[in-house]
C-alpha cells in the first residue's frame, strides 16, 4: 500500500476531523477494555459498599448477619433517631466539631504564615524548610502518635522534663480532661501543617511579583500587601487547602486512638472512633453505617458551604 | 491621617522614597531576620521529635526513667530492637507491610495508567461520565465503605489475609486523575502515526505512552507506596490476627495494649515504621512536590 509512504500529518488531520466508523468502534472497544480492570474493582469494592452502607443504615444489621447477611429487618430511620439521643455520639460529634472549628483555621493560618516566611528565603534555605516542615506529613500517624504520647508523658516525657529544668511543674497533657483535646489538636496540626504549607507555597510562587512591586511602590506596608495582594490572589488555593484540611480533620481517628483511646472521660472521642467501636467492637453495623452517612453528609455540607464562602469573587 | 488605610488611600499616597528596586528588596530581607528565627524554632519543633525518637530508642529502661533526662544515650543499647525482632514478630509485620505496599503500588500503576490512557486518548462512549465518577470518588470518606467491605470480605473468606487489604486499594481515584492529566499532553500525532502504521492500542499504550509517562508514574509510585505503607484504618479492621498485622497496626496494638508503657520498645517500633519512608522521601523529594503541581509534558 502506498499510503504508508505518505507524510503522517494529512492522514491524521483527516482522521481527527471525521473519524471513520471503524475508528469509532475501535475507540469504544479499546476504551472499555482499558477501563475494565479499574472499573471492576471500583464497582465491587467502592460503589457497592457505598450503596450497601446507605441501605444498611436503615436496618438492624448486627453480628448475626455476618453469617447470614440477608436476614435483616428494615427499621426506617430508627438508627438516625437513636444517634440524636446517644450521649456518647453527641460527645464525639462535639469533639469532632471542636477539632474542625479550632484546628482547621489554626492549621491553614499557620501554614500560610510559614509559607510566606519560607517564600522570602533564599533558594536553598527554602528547600531545607520545605523538607523539614513536610517531614511529618510522610510519616505514619500511628508512629508519630506513639512519639508524641511519649513526649507528652507527665513522668518520662521531654516536654514536662524541659519545663522542670526551668522550675515549672508541667501538666499531664493527655491525662487532664481539659487539656487532652487541645493536645490532640496540637499533634494533628503538627502532622498536617506541612501539607497545607507546601501547597500554599506553590500558590505563592504563582502570584505575579509585579503586583507586589506595584503595591510596594504605592506605599503599601507588609500587612496591606498581605491583605490586598496575597489574600485575593491566593483565594482559590486557600479554598482548596481549607476544603482538603476540613475533610481530613472531620475524620480524625489515629491520633486519639493511639494517644488517648478517646479518654479521659471521652474528651477526645471522635466520630470515626465511635463509629469503629460501634461497628467492629459491638458489631452494631447498621448503627455504625448510619453514623458513617452522617459523617459523609457533614463533609458534603461543609465542603459546599466553604465553596460558597470562599469561592473567587467576580 | 487615619490609622487604617483603604486601598484607594494606599494608591493615592506618594512614593515612600526613591530607592532603587534592588536596594529596597535587600533592606527588606535584612530587616526580617526574626522570620528566620521563628521558622527555625518551628523547624526544631517539626524535626526534633524524630531525632528524640531515634536517640531514645537506643536507651534502656533505666536510662529512659532517669531524671534529669540524658540527651545522647549514655549506655547505648540495641535491646529494644532485638526485642522487636526476636520476641515480637516484627520481621513478619515488616514483610506484610512490604508485600502490601509493593502489590498495591504495582496494581495501581497498571490499572490507573490503563484507565488514564483510555480517558486521555480514546474517545469512547461514557468517557466523560466515567471521569466524573472518578473525581466524585475522591470525596467519599473511607469510613463509609468499612462495614459493607468487612461483610464482603468475611463472605469471601478473606478476613485476616493481605488480599483483603490489597484488593480494595488496588485501583485508586487519585492515580487515574494524575495519569489522565499527564497523558493528555502527549501529542496525538505520535499516537495516530503509530495507528496508521498498524499498531494496536495495547502496543501504543505499552510501548509508546507508558515510556513517555515516566514522571507521572514516578509520582504515582511514591504517593501510593507512602499511603499503603502508612495505611491503618482498613488493615486495623480486617487484619485481626497477630500473623497478618502490618507495621502500623502492630505498633498501635502494642501501644494501647500490654506494651503501652514500654516506651523504649514503642519508640524503636516507631523508628522501624518511619525510617524506610523518610529515606524514600529524602531521596525522591522533588517527586513529592511534582505530585502537587503536575502539569505539562517535560522533555
Amino acid at each position: 500500500m502506498s499510503s504508508i509512504t505518505n507524510t503522517i500529518t494529512p492522514a491524521t488531520e483527516a482522521a481527527r476531523k471525521a473519524p471513520p466508523p471503524s475508528d469509532v468502534r475501535r475507540h469504544n472497544l479499546a476504551g472499555w477494555l482499558f477501563a475494565t480492570p479499574w472499573v471492576v474493582i471500583f464497582v465491587v469494592f467502592m460503589a457497592f459498599p457505598i450503596i450497601a452502607s446507605l441501605i444498611l443504615s436503615f436496618t438492624d444489621f448486627g453480628i448475626a448477619n455476618l453469617q447470614d447477611p440477608f436476614n435483616l429487618h428494615f427499621i426506617g430511620l430508627q438508627n438516625y433517631g437513636r444517634l440524636a439521643h446517644d450521649q456518647l455520639f453527641l460527645t464525639a460529634a462535639l469533639n469532632t466539631i471542636i477539632v474542625v472549628v479550632i484546628g482547621v483555621p489554626l492549621n491553614v493560618g499557620l501554614a500560610l504564615l510559614i509559607a510566606i516566611g519560607v517564600n522570602r528565603g533564599v533558594r536553598y534555605v527554602r528547600a531545607i524548610f520545605r523538607v523539614g516542615y513536610y517531614l511529618p506529613v510522610v510519616t505514619s500517624i500511628v508512629a508519630i502518635a506513639v512519639v508524641w504520647r511519649f513526649l507528652l508523658d507527665p513522668d518520662a516525657g521531654l516536654v514536662d522534663n524541659l519545663l522542670r529544668l526551668v522550675g515549672l511543674h508541667g501538666p499531664n497533657w493527655l491525662g487532664d480532661p481539659s487539656l487532652a483535646l487541645p493536645s490532640v489538636i496540637f499533634v494533628v496540626i503538627w502532622r498536617n501543617v506541612g501539607y497545607a504549607m507546601v501547597i500554599l507555597l506553590a500558590g505563592l510562587q504563582g502570584v505575579d511579583p509585579t503586583l507586589y512591586e506595584a503595591a510596594h511602590i504605592d506605599g503599601a506596608g507588609a500587612f496591606a500587601r498581605f491583605r490586598y495582594v496575597t489574600i485575593p490572589m491566593m483565594r482559590p488555593v486557600l479554598l482548596f487547602v481549607t476544603v482538603i484540611t476540613s475533610i481530613g480533620f472531620l475524620q480524625v481517628f489515629q491520633e486519639p486512638y493511639v494517644m488517648t483511646q478517646g479518654g479521659p472521660l471521652n474528651r477526645t472521642l471522635t466520630i470515626s472512633q465511635y463509629l469503629i467501636q460501634q461497628g467492629f467492637d459491638f458489631f452494631n453495623q447498621g448503627y455504625a453505617s448510619a453514623m458513617a452517612y452522617v459523617l459523609f453528609l457533614a463533609i458534603v455540607i461543609l465542603t459546599l458551604v466553604q465553596f460558597r464562602l470562599l469561592r473567587p469573587q467576580t | 491621617m487615619s490609622q487604617t488605610a483603604s486601598p484607594e488611600q494606599i494608591i493615592a499616597r506618594p512614593l515612600p522614597d526613591t530607592v532603587p528596586e534592588q536596594g529596597g528588596h535587600r533592606r527588606r530581607r535584612a530587616g526580617s531576620w526574626w522570620i528566620y528565627v521563628l521558622l527555625t524554632l518551628g523547624l526544631i519543633i517539626m524535626v526534633g521529635p524524630f531525632i528524640w525518637m531515634v536517640l531514645d530508642s537506643f536507651k534502656g529502661q533505666a536510662e529512659l526513667a532517669q531524671l534529669p533526662p540524658t540527651w545522647f544515650p549514655v549506655a547505648p543499647t540495641l535491646d529494644n530492637y532485638s526485642k522487636l525482632f526476636t520476641q515480637l514478630n516484627f520481621p513478619q509485620y515488616f514483610m506484610n507491610s512490604v508485600i502490601l505496599a509493593v502489590s498495591i503500588t504495582i496494581l495501581n500503576l497498571l490499572f490507573c495508567s490503563m484507565l488514564g490512557y483510555a480517558l486521555a486518548k480514546l474517545k469512547f462512549k461514557g468517557r466523560n461520565a466515567l471521569f466524573l465518577l472518578v473525581l466524585a470518588t475522591l470525596m467519599v470518606p473511607s469510613t463509609v465503605t468499612l462495614v459493607p467491605l468487612f461483610v464482603l470480605m468475611s463472605k469471601l473468606q478473606l478476613v485476616n489475609t493481605l488480599t483483603a487489604v490489597i484488593l480494595p486499594e488496588s485501583a485508586g481515584a487519585l492515580g487515574v486523575f494524575l495519569m489522565r492529566q499527564f497523558m493528555r499532553d502527549i501529542p496525538d500525532e505520535l499516537l495516530d502515526a503509530a495507528r496508521v502504521d498498524g499498531a494496536s492500542e495495547f502496543y501504543i499504550y505499552w510501548r509508546l505512552v507508558l515510556p513517555l509517562s515516566g514522571p507521572a508514574l514516578a509520582t504515582l509510585t511514591i504517593l501510593t507506596f507512602l499511603a499503603s505503607w502508612n495505611d491503618f484504618i482498613w488493615p486495623l479492621i480486617v487484619l485481626t490476627n497477630d500473623q497478618s498485622y502490618n507495621l502500623p497496626v502492630a505498633l498501635a496494638t502494642f501501644a494501647i495494649g500490654q506494651h503501652g508503657t514500654d516506651y523504649g520498645l514503642l519508640l524503636a517500633g516507631a523508628v522501624v515504621v518511619v525510617t524506610p519512608i523518610v529515606i524514600v522521601f529524602l531521596l525522591l523529594q522533588r517527586y513529592f512536590t511534582q505530585g502537587i503541581a503536575m502539569t505539562g509534558l517535560k522533555g
